[in-house]
Parts: structure tokens; C-alpha cells; sequence
């Protein structure tokens, strides 16, 4: 009994959260490591790139509800979710019109590139917030619970509840479509195996008569999708906040690159890897331990081992950890 | 075919070519020869458009090409092969093949969802293309590994079974035969005259092997220090003092560094 309860508080508040965050991450990491993989440099726009998506998202939202179209227990922002990729998609196609295709035609070099990300990066934070304001946003209607602690405690007699937000369940079903889509997508038609042929040898894409315009417009397109449904899910689970999502930029690269950059499949594991630390670490752990130790053994303190003003910090030690034992990442020598 | 005038590319100031003007006629076999550094590599990438020229122009059958990008010139039916083979490492042989159509095989975001029959025709259709291909290059068996773990000569083989997936109408070879088997490089012989005989394409091939150049090629180019020094048969090219000269100057040149070194 002491077992399942502390499984189930473990769970709870570790397992579930950390799940749903991992996802979210992994979804973000996602249109990081494709535009590294195929325009070759770090997008640190990518955040801003998510505030506006799911800012846009938020909108059309409220423009639903108002005309008094929701989805029932849904969020209704699932709903206005297609038009906010949509919209992403034009404002990144844009972006590359007026911006990176001037240095890709130059053949700037990578960190350039890096550095006129942070140009994007600064104009789409001014829009997010000249739109959509600075402050929290909570724009999840419906259902709130799949399960509620208490359904859960009457149909387990256990001492512990588990309760399973719709957020939460919307999150990772989401993520694990999309991610099935995208792989997909680069493995099985040949749109996306001319974009992993680009990422692998551009010379020979060029001269195997790949249109580079045409990859890139497609990455921009997916990069697009994966920010607004990563951020959506974000702002759905969490709230909306746009230094938040400027905020994730750091575990979402730590992500990217503990999982091997320009790897997607490195992006999910790094992804969820990040997350669950940082939950874990900045969770206490005090009660699961109770349970499953000994009573002679059971902690004093809270076993928290980090504040949660730390959680930063957890991305930046596991990426040096990684960096240090190896540095191509997890995934090595593998490009999607 | 191609005319090339007063084509000049510098590196930093280095003249790598260095006004070279030379013709391929079309249907022919050119054989591009010259000691090494002479800029032939460098002439061919900057008549498939993967270096900008700093000055000269390109023709293809009267239209100006100069300076468009590879994978227009490739729709325009211009392939060339790299002189360090170039691969897709992370996908199989046979892939490697399949890719080369680009993205012509009518694939939009459109008929990925609604026109699915049509496009797995289509990749059945290039399937068998590739298979066809690697028969004939003798590597049937390596169809299922990955391009990146093949050695350098069937990298080699693998170039030439691209320019063969596509109907070409002038392919650049440079040196398809370095690093390759006799045998092997008998059969790429073999290949390129069936294909120029059968399928009317135009072939370039830069060479060092002169029984390979004198087997094939008619007329034969040869270039040193980014000129065109002479054009004519083998027998003409061999004869002539200049080219004598070039060869024989670069090996005095190396005696000399090898005295000193
Ligand atoms: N990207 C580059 N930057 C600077 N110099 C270059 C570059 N590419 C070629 N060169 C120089 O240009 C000259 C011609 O090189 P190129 O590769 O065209 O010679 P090549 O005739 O193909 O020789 P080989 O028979 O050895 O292949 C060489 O001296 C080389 O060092
Ligand atoms: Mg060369």
C-alpha cells in the first residue's frame, strides 16, 4: 500500500507534470533543431516565434467564444489552434523574405545568422507584447479534469489522489500526433526526404536538382506548426506570458543540444530528459520518500535539491554534463 | 553545346582559371586533362554553377547560363559528379539514387494527402530506376546500405548511377575513375559510351589516366595554370610542346621542392 501511495503521489505531482512539460519542450526543441538542421544556425527567435503563435491563437480564441463556438470540454483554443499555425507560417515566410534570405544569398556565415536571429528574436518580442500585452493570460476553457482526485481516491481506496488534467492528457496526445506526423512527413514523401537530403549534403541537393527555395520554405512552414502547437499547449497547461516563452528559449536549446542539434529524434528525448531533471530536482521529494523507505530511514528535511527559482540552472547542468562526456550529444552523427 | 569565354575565377588573387575558352560540341566526348592545380575542377564548378565566375560567360546551346544555381542547371539537363565523391550518408544506396529527380517528381503539400497513387507510382517507377542503375554499376548488392559506410570507389560508382537516373543531356565527370578497380573503371568506360551512343548525352570527363582519356575521348582539352594550352586528339595533345612542357614543368617543380624540403 505505502508503495502504490508514494507511486502514486510520485506520479502525480512529478510523473504527469513532467510528462506533459517534456512534451512541450520537445515539441519546441523540435523547430530548433529543423532550422539548424536545414538553415544551419540557432534561431534564438524560436521563442518569440512561439509567444506570437500562440498570442495569435489566444485571439481567435476570444473571437470564437465571443460567437459562442466552443468545443465543449475542449479548450477551445484547440480549435482556433489550425488558424494560428497558419498565420505563424505567413509571418515566418515573411520574416525569411525581408530578413534570412538576404544573408542566405550571401552565403553569411552561420553565426551571423545567429546574431540576425536576435534582431527577429527582439521585433517578434515588441509585437507579441504591443498585441497581446505582458501580463498572464489563462485561456483554457472546457474541462478541467479527466480525473479529479477525489474520482480517483473512490475508485482506488488509496490514501493518495491522482488527478489528471485535461491539459495535461490534450498535451501529449497532441504531441505524440504531431511527432508521428513529422517523422512521418521526413521519411515517406519525398518533400521531406529532399529536406533530410539538403541537411546532409547541400552541395549534392543542389546539384541532385533540390530546390533549395522549396526546403526552405517548407521548413519555415513545419517550424511554424511545431512553435504555435508547442506554445499553445505551453500557455494551455501553464498560462500565457510572453517573457515566459522568451524564458523556455534556454531549456528548449538545452533540449536540442543534449539530444545532438539537428537531430529530431535527440530533440524529443532531449526534450523530456530536461524536463523530467528539472521537475525532480525542484520538486520535494520528502512524502514519496516516507512512503517507500524505511521508517528508521525516512528523510528529515524536504529532499527538494533545488529551489524552484533554480530550474534554469537544471538545463544548464545537464547540458554541460552532457557537453563534457559528449559533445555531439546524445544522438551523434545522425541528421534527420 | 557549351561555350565558354575568357572564364576567369580568382581565389583571393590567385588565378585558378584564368581566362579559359574552350567549346564542347555537342554529342562529343571531351576529355579534360592537365597536371594537378591546372583548375579543371574549378572550371567545372563554376560551369555548374556551384562557384560564381569573377568574370567570362557560359553558353548552353546559345542560352546564357552563367552563374545560375545547380539545381537549375540540373532541370536544364547539366550533371556533373564531384572529384571527392559526395554522398547523402544517412541514407541507403538505393535512396541516394531515388533523390535525384529533386523535387520534380510533381510532389506538392497538395498531393502528398490527395494524390498518394500517383506518387507511390511514381517512387515504384523510380525504384526500379535505381535498381536498374546499380545493376548496371555492378553494386546490386550494396542497394540497402547506408551511402556513408560504402568505400571511396563505389562512392565513385554511385556518382556516376546518379547522372544515369535522370535523362542528362551534358554530364561533367571528375575523375568518376580515380580510386576504382580496372576492371570497374572498363565497365564506367563502357557506360559513358553506351550512354553518349544510346542516349545521346554529352560527356566531360577529366582524367589522369591516359588510356582511359585515349579509349574514350575525342576531342581532348588540356589546361595548366587555368588556360586552355591545347585541343585535339590524344595523339595531337601528347605531341604538343607546350603541354610537354606543362607536365614536365610541374615535375621539375616538385623534384625541386622534394631538393629543398
Ligand atoms: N576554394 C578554393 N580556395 C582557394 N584556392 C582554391 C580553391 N579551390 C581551388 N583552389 C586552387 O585553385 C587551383 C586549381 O584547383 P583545381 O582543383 O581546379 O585543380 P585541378 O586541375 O582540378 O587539380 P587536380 O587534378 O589535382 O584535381 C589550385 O591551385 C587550388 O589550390
Ligand atoms: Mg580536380
Amino acid at each position: 500500500m505505502d508503495f502504490l501511495n508514494g507511486l502514486v503521489f510520485l506520479t502525480n505531482f512529478v510523473i504527469i507534470p513532467a510528462a506533459a512539460y517534456g512534451a512541450q519542450l520537445a515539441l519546441g526543441a523540435l523547430g530548433i533543431t529543423l532550422v539548424y538542421a536545414i538553415l544551419r544556425f540557432s534561431n534564438f527567435a524560436h521563442g518569440d516565434t512561439m509567444a506570437l503563435g500562440t498570442g495569435i491563437t489566444i485571439k481567435l480564441t476570444a473571437v470564437l467564444v465571443a460567437f459562442g463556438i466552443t468545443l465543449g470540454p475542449l479548450p477551445t483554443a484547440l480549435l482556433a489552434l489550425p488558424v494560428g499555425i497558419a498565420a505563424t507560417g505567413v509571418i515566418l515566410l515573411v520574416t525569411d523574405w525581408l530578413v534570412y534570405k538576404f544573408y542566405r544569398e550571401q552565403k553569411a556565415k552561420p553565426v551571423i545568422l545567429v546574431i540576425v536571429s536576435l534582431g527577429v528574436m527582439f521585433v517578434m518580442n515588441g509585437l507579441t507584447r504591443v498585441f497581446f500585452g505582458v501580463r498572464d493570460i489563462q485561456f483554457a476553457d472546457g474541462e478541467r479534469f479527466l480525473i479529479t482526485v477525489r474520482q480517483f481516491r473512490d475508485m482506488t481506496g488509496l490514501d493518495e489522489g491522482l488527478a489528471i488534467r485535461t491539459t495535461q492528457a490534450i498535451t501529449l496526445v497532441t504531441a505524440v500526433i504531431v511527432m508521428t506526423a513529422l517523422f512521418w512527413f521526413l521519411n515517406k514523401t519525398r518533400t521531406g526526404k529532399s529536406m533530410r537530403a539538403f541537411s546532409d549534403n547541400e552541395d549534392l541537393a543542389l546539384l541532385s536538382g533540390i530546390d533549395p527555395d522549396r526546403v526552405v520554405r517548407v521548413t519555415w512552414l513545419l517550424v511554424g506548426a511545431l512553435a504555435t502547437t508547442a506554445g499553445v499547449l505551453y500557455g494551455l497547461d501553464k498560462s500565457f506570458k510572453a517573457f515566459t516563452y522568451f524564458q523556455l528559449l534556454l531549456p528548449m536549446f538545452a533540449a536540442a543540444i543534449v539530444g545532438g542539434i539537428g537531430n529530431p529524434k535527440g530533440a524529443i528525448v532531449g526534450g523530456f530528459l530536461i524536463a523530467f531533471a528539472e521537475v525532480t530536482v525542484t520538486y520535494p521529494l520528502k512524502k514519496v520518500l516516507t512512503y517507500w523507505l524505511p521508517d528508521s530511514m525516512a528523510p528529515e528535511g524536504l529532499v527538494q535539491l533545488l529551489s524552484g527559482d533554480y530550474k534554469f540552472a537544471v538545463s544548464f547542468i545537464i547540458l554541460i554534463i552532457v557537453l563534457l562526456f559528449r559533445p555531439t550529444g546524445l544522438f551523434k552523427g545522425q541528421s534527420i | 553545346m557549351i561555350v565558354v569565354e575568357n572564364l576567369v575565377k580568382t581565389f583571393g588573387g590567385f588565378h585558378a582559371v584564368d581566362g579559359a575558352s574552350l567549346t564542347i560540341r555537342e554529342g562529343s566526348i571531351t576529355g579534360l586533362i592537365g597536371p594537378n592545380g591546372a583548375g579543371k575542377t574549378t572550371l567545372f564548378n563554376v560551369i555548374a554553377g556551384v562557384l560564381e565566375p569573377t568574370s567570362g560567360r557560359v553558353t548552353m546551346a546559345g542560352e546564357d547560363i552563367t552563374g545560375l544555381p545547380p539545381h537549375e542547371l540540373f532541370h536544364k539537363g547539366l550533371l556533373r559528379t564531384f572529384q571527392i565523391a559526395h554522398e547523402f550518408s544517412s541514407m541507403t544506396c538505393r535512396e541516394n539514387l531515388m533523390m535525384v529527380p529533386g523535387n520534380q517528381a510533381g510532389e506538392t503539400l497538395w498531393n502528398t494527402w490527395f494524390g498518394r497513387k500517383r506518387i507511390a507510382d511514381e517512387e515504384r517507377a523510380l525504384r526500379a530506376k535505381a535498381d536498374e542503375v546499380l545493376e548496371f554499376l555492378t553494386i546490386t548488392h550494396l542497394a540497402d546500405h547506408k551511402a556513408g559506410q560504402i568505400s571511396g570507389g563505389q562512392k565513385k560508382l554511385l556518382e556516376l548511377g546518379r547522372t544515369m537516373m535522370v535523362d542528362a543531356r551534358i554530364v561533367f565527370l571528375d575523375e568518376v575513375g580515380a580510386g576504382v578497380n580496372r576492371t570497374l573503371l572498363n565497365t564506367i568506360g563502357d557506360a559513358i559510351q553506351r550512354l553518349n551512343r544510346e542516349r545521346g548525352y554529352t560527356f566531360v570527363v577529366i582524367e589522369h589516366d591516359m588510356d582511359f582519356i585515349g579509349r574514350l575521348c575525342d576531342p581532348v582539352i588540356c589546361m595548366a595554370e587555368g588556360k586552355v594550352l591545347a585541343e585535339g586528339t590524344l595523339d595531337e595533345i601528347k605531341a604538343n610542346e607546350q603541354v610537354i612542357e606543362a607536365y614536365l614543368g610541374t615535375g621539375l617543380k616538385n623534384k625541386d621542392q622534394v631538393a629543398t624540403a
